[in-house]
């Protein structure tokens, strides 16, 4: 490992990398899976959010695996080190989450917690998988009627004719896109624009796991192909009437400072819609990534639901 | 029949000249699991300009790509990459491909010389609404390579197609196109969001001849 690397790494030294790795086969393309904590220990499968990857549990998935956790993630597919893809959806990234559980080699239901995308991932995985999932932990990944907080207007025709066109001109460079290379300051500095409450520490460290370095500087390891929008047929608030319907504890946590990244539901919105007799917790000053925000206060709630409900 | 190549995001998509012409082009989008037809339609012998037809990702001559993640939204990007090529163009969709233009209109409304909806495999996708969330699966043993791919049957007639999400692109086209007539209904069918296009006035039932007669004449 480079000097630069470890120099980066040392400012942050309760972060940690996984203690495994592997790779596993979701039809074609393989995704990269990695864990923290002894092998034999209660498994528990961590989702990332959108444009996010495994290493962004560096700091919240060591506490969980000394509290005696497997903890498993991956990165879904076009992210970190999983292969990029042809085509991208949200039904194909459910279909990825269900190979990495059945890559767990045990047919008894886990906990599974989630972060953003992922913990709508989640919610959705324990409706149509409630034989695999034992618990949910959702990490500000819970709807509102709203939808997404960057969303646009759509009834303003400039708006929605900036994004569709916007959107359809970016597949016609797509191809022969690269990202654009960088220092290690640089990517975090443009990090820190999306992600503007975490540390510089902390996303120069993200740079250290979640980009490569090639010749002419460093490159975050995001397929290039992949962009938002356009805002699509797919609705988050689709999930509100489903997730009373799930029978599985269930700990929600939300930040309560809005975030360009976040989905912006209220306490208000939320704990109403949880599912019956939910663990629900709105962190005061805090943003969208509250395990990285809070990483020892969302584990040790993660670790008490956990052990009042498995 | 000619058939040119387009590097196209991961795809390489087959786009078949069936017949050359004077005018703006004729673009033909095929249903669900379709391919481009090898013959030029009886409905379409008229036409006078160049008449092209597109095999979506997944169809026909173009690539089959590896574990699905099929969307609408990455179908309209296959044919806006035949507007870059070909230029502006009247579109004819069957089903899916019916659908699929619409989306594309709404999103190149300036580019597109009116589209014409046929009746087709795929005009209904999965409905209006969400139902029972599943997880599409196909079998392993089904996926030689060969076309059309079986990830894009399971997905594309699963994807929830909201009536708002059609109308939205219409309002675009409304407003954008500067056509009073701008896409012809010439289908019997009428899922959810077909229906809700219709009360714009830009949206007309009509047969597909006339329509042509119209479009050709932009």
């Amino acid at each position: 490992m480079s000097t630069e690397v470890d120099v980066v790494r040392s400012s942050l030294p309760k972060a940690q990398r996984p203690d495994r790795s592997r790779r596993v086969d979701v039809g074609g393309i393989e995704v990269s899976v990695v864990e923290w904590g002894d092998e034999t220990s209660q498994p528990i499968l961590l989702a990332h959010g959108g444009f996010d990857f495994a290493g962004t549990w560096d700091l919240f998935a060591p506490l969980l695996a000394d509290q005696g956790f497997r903890v498993v993630a991956w990165d879904q597919r076009g992210h970190g080190d999983s292969d990029m893809a042809p085509l991208y959806t949200w039904e194909a990234d459910m279909r990825d989450a269900a190979h990495v559980i059945e890559s767990l080699e045990t047919s008894d239901p886990i906990p599974v917690l989630g972060h953003s995308k992922g913990g709508g991932m989640m919610n959705q995985l324990a409706e149509v998988l409630p034989h695999r999932v034992s618990a949910v932990i959702n990490l500000d990944g819970i709807p509102n009627e709203r939808g997404f907080s960057n969303q646009i207007d759509r009834s303003d025709v400039n708006a929605l004719a900036a994004e569709l066109s916007g959107w359809l001109d970016h597949r016609r460079r797509a191809g022969q896109m690269n990202r654009r290379a960088d220092t290690i300051e640089g990517l975090a500095e443009r990090r820190q624009l999306m992600n503007p409450r975490l540390s510089m520490e902390w996303l120069q460290y993200l740079v250290t796991v979640g980009a490569r370095c090639d010749h002419d500087g460093w490159r975050w390891k995001i397929d290039p192909t992949m962009r938002f929008g356009p805002s699509g047929a797919w609705r988050p608030e689709w999930a509100i009437p489903r997730l009373r319907g799930l029978r599985v504890p269930y700990l929600g946590v939300i930040g309560t400072v809005k975030e360009e990244m976040g989905w912006g539901t209220t306490p208000e919105e939320a704990f109403p819609i949880l599912p019956e007799g939910a663990e629900f917790h709105a962190l005061a000053d805090t943003g969208h990534f509250v395990h990285i925000e809070r990483p020892e206060y969302v584990a040790e709630i993660t670790v008490e639901f956990l052990g009042r409900s498995l | 029949m000619t058939t040119t190549f387009l590097e196209h995001v991961r795809s390489r998509l087959a786009v078949h000249e069936l017949r050359p012409g004077n005018g703006h082009p004729l673009l033909i989008l095929h249903g669900l699991g379709e391919c481009s037809p090898s013959a030029i339609p009886g409905i379409v012998q008229g036409w006078k300009g160049p008449i092209f037809a597109l095999d979506f990702t997944g169809h026909g001559a173009s690539t089959v790509p590896v574990a699905g993640g099929y969307t609408c939204e990455a179908l309209m990007s296959d044919a806006d990459a035949v507007l870059a090529e070909i230029g502006p163009a009247t579109l004819l969709g069957y089903g899916l491909g019916g659908y699929v233009g619409l989306l594309l209109f709404g999103s190149r409304p300036t580019e597109i010389k009116g589209l014409i909806i046929m009746d087709g495999p795929g005009l209904d996708g999965g409905g209006g609404r969400p139902t029972s969330p599943m997880l599409v699966q196909v079998s392993q043993s089904d996926l030689d390579g060969s076309a059309p791919d079986p990830w894009a049957l399971a997905e594309l007639a699963s994807d929830i197609r909201p009536p708002s999400y059609a109308t939205d692109h219409v309002r675009q086209i409304q407003a954008l196109s500067g056509m009073d007539t701008a896409v012809v209904v010439a289908c019997l069918g009428r899922p959810e969001w077909l229906t809700a296009t219709l009360e714009s006035p830009v949206v007309v039932e009509s047969d597909v001849t006339a329509a042509l007669l119209t479009f050709s004449s932009i």
